[in-house]
């Protein structure tokens, strides 16, 4: 934790896991005999218990969002710059929960968990995960917390579409449903990404069909070229542009290939693949990747998305960026109008910003004064109801 | 300058389904919906006023009225309003036709330029009328397609919209007899509710 760390900051935290020993019954039909969360709480739950505010994850998320682990601590939690006291999501007046989800590798219940009725870890037999289960076991964690109504439910990217899940699946369960840069499903060309991170993985000679743990190895070529094929996508071109330009790291044009020529960005996004290869499972990855392909909020409802929102109770808040070309404003406007379509109360911004996908978490002076100034209104409805 | 509720809010059914072009802080909206429970969304494109318009709690979209309204189904509004923006935007006519196709009615308020001060600051000046209620120099004006009461009431004609009523009044928003008497030389803000 940097001594610098301001008051800004919710400071170190502590995760909690808790095991919930009931059947738990997913969408695709099968059943893991019990499972473990993992989950980080920051502010204090009032006495009615209703300022509780559930944060989703993204993709390659986890329960760590906000504050810091340790005193070693680099880094804070991956929304940090959106959670603390101060911060639009105030921790001086919400009660926050954030958790892993079931499929991830970070101490909820995933593929490197132990399969009971083996003895043996699930590997690639941890079975197929859709958005709903998340949203089930997070209704689970609620009951757990005492937690009857959120506040708001907050996500961005694969996390948004735990948060449009949560309304149509417990309209009664969430007065505010926050959505940032995401959709209502994906396009052809995003599950096209996902599946050259997929084949990258599954090509890697380590990965052994999923059951590498018992080879006593790790895919970790193909995982760390994964990530670079997803990295690429979170970033826009003017970013990557000047950010890295055509840099050279290392050898010179004059001598060419010869020398071995390294462009900065071939540099970083080696960095940034080899260190998610040695923090992140791959088939987490893959099971993750699969339920967001899988995601598809009308599907059920005739294809209808004003059908959907139909049920929805709660309001809503949507953020897009401009140069997010993974969620592109365009896919959030389609969720906007649908939502006014059944006649929801929504609100809608998009932020300029250069960063493309990850700008979500980035700072960013207009991004954090409308979701404070919508945070406000969240809070603002919790003291109406008392 | 915040436009008065009290000028449109007697053309509004109560509990309707309202949409606000341009709706700056969101106060028009908030009010309609305190007064007459109206279920509304405002349309918005300056960051400042849209963060306001949150924070008046009510439903503001980021939408530039420049690139149309095609998201919006045919008759989806019972009102849709437009209160001094219509100055504003790219193409004036075609953001009627917009309002009217996705409107049952439509109402809309602008400043009339063929008010005598208007009149009067350029013919003894020879300049662009800067006042209170148009404050901007000619070169940063938002405003870029100013209008009269007879160049609006002739652009209705050449379209066939229909005029339901109008209204015209003073700085301080009052209807005056001067102002019904001659609208187009002694109203300030003119105020029409139109319908296909």
């Amino acid at each position: 934790m940097p001594t610098d760390a301001n008051e800004q900051s919710v400071g170190l935290v502590t995760p909690i896991t808790h095991h919930f020993e009931h059947d738990f019954e997913l969408a695709c039909g099968k059943i893991l005999a019990g499972y473990d969360l993992v989950y980080e709480t920051y502010g204090e739950l009032n006495s009615e218990r209703s300022n509780a505010i559930l944060i989703c994850h993204a993709l390659s998320g986890n329960h760590h969002a906000a504050g810091f682990h340790s005193f070693d601590d680099k880094r804070p939690g991956w929304f940090d710059h959106y959670i603390g006291p101060g911060k639009p999501i105030d921790t001086n007046r919400f009660f926050v929960v954030a958790l892993n989800n079931i499929g991830g590798c970070s101490g909820s219940t995933g593929p490197q968990s132990i399969n009971p009725a083996t003895g043996k870890r699930w590997g690639a037999d941890f079975p197929g995960l859709r958005v709903r289960d998340w949203v089930k076991s997070q209704a689970e964690l609620s009951d757990l917390l005492g937690i009857d109504v959120w506040a708001a439910i907050v996500g961005g990217s694969l996390g948004g579409m735990q948060a449009l899940r949560w309304s149509l699946e417990y309209p009664e369960r969430l007065k505010h449903c926050v959505v940032i840069a995401s959709a209502m499903k994906l396009s052809a060309q995003n599950i096209a990404f996902n599946e050259v991170a997929r084949k990258a993985i599954m090509s890697d000679p380590a990965f052994h069909d999923g059951n590498y743990l018992e080879h006593d190895t790790l895919p970790r070529d193909g995982l760390a070229l994964a990530r670079m094929v997803g990295h690429i996508t979170y970033l826009s071109d003017e970013v990557l542009g000047s950010k890295f330009g055509r840099e050279l790291r290392s050898g010179s044009f004059k001598m060419g290939q010869d020398e071995g020529v390294e462009f900065q960005i071939q540099s970083y996004l080696n960095y940034q693949g080899e260190s998610f290869s040695g923090a992140f499972d791959a088939n987490s990855y893959i099971r993750m990747t699969q339920a967001l392909d899988f995601f598809d909020l009308a599907r059920e409802y005739d294809n209808d998305p004003v059908a959907a929102f139909e049920n929805a109770q709660c309001d809503f808040f949507a953020v897009s960026f401009t140069t997010d070309w993974r969620f592109s404003p365009e896919r959030s406007q389609e969720m906007v109008q649908a939502l006014m379509a059944a006649q929801k109360k929504i609100s809608y911004v998009e932020i300029e910003s250069k960063l493309g996908h990850d700008a979500f978490l980035l700072p960013n002076a207009r991004y954090q004064e409308v979701f404070a100034a919508y945070m406000n209104r969240v809070h603002k409805s919790i003291k109406r109801k008392r | 300058m915040r436009f008065p509720t009290k000028l449109v809010q007697p053309w509004i059914e109560p509990g309707s389904r309202v949409l606000d072009l341009g709706c700056g802080d969101g106060t028009l909206l908030r009010q309609l919906s305190e007064n007459i429970d109206i279920h509304g969304y405002g349309l918005e494109i300056d960051p400042y006023n849209i963060t306001a318009s949150i924070k008046q709690g009510i439903n503001i979209i980021e939408q530039d009225l420049d690139k149309g309204l095609s998201n919006f189904a045919d008759n989806s509004f019972d009102t849709v309003i437009m209160t001094q923006t219509l100055q504003a935007v790219r193409y004036p006519h075609l953001v009627i036709n917009e309002m009217l196709r996705v409107g049952k009615q439509c109402i809309v308020a602008f400043p009339n330029f063929g008010h005598w001060r208007c009149r009067w600051y350029l013919n003894t000046r020879g300049k662009m009328p800067i006042s209170k209620f148009m404050p901007y120099t000619w070169y940063d004006t938002p405003n870029i397609h100013f209008c009269t009461v007879k160049d609006f009431e002739e652009l209705c004609g050449e379209n066939n919209i229909e005029l339901l009523n109008r209204r015209y009044v003073d700085h301080y928003n009052k209807s005056g007899s001067a102002s019904r008497l001659w609208p187009n030389m002694f109203g300030v803000t003119a105020i029409y509710r139109i319908t296909k």
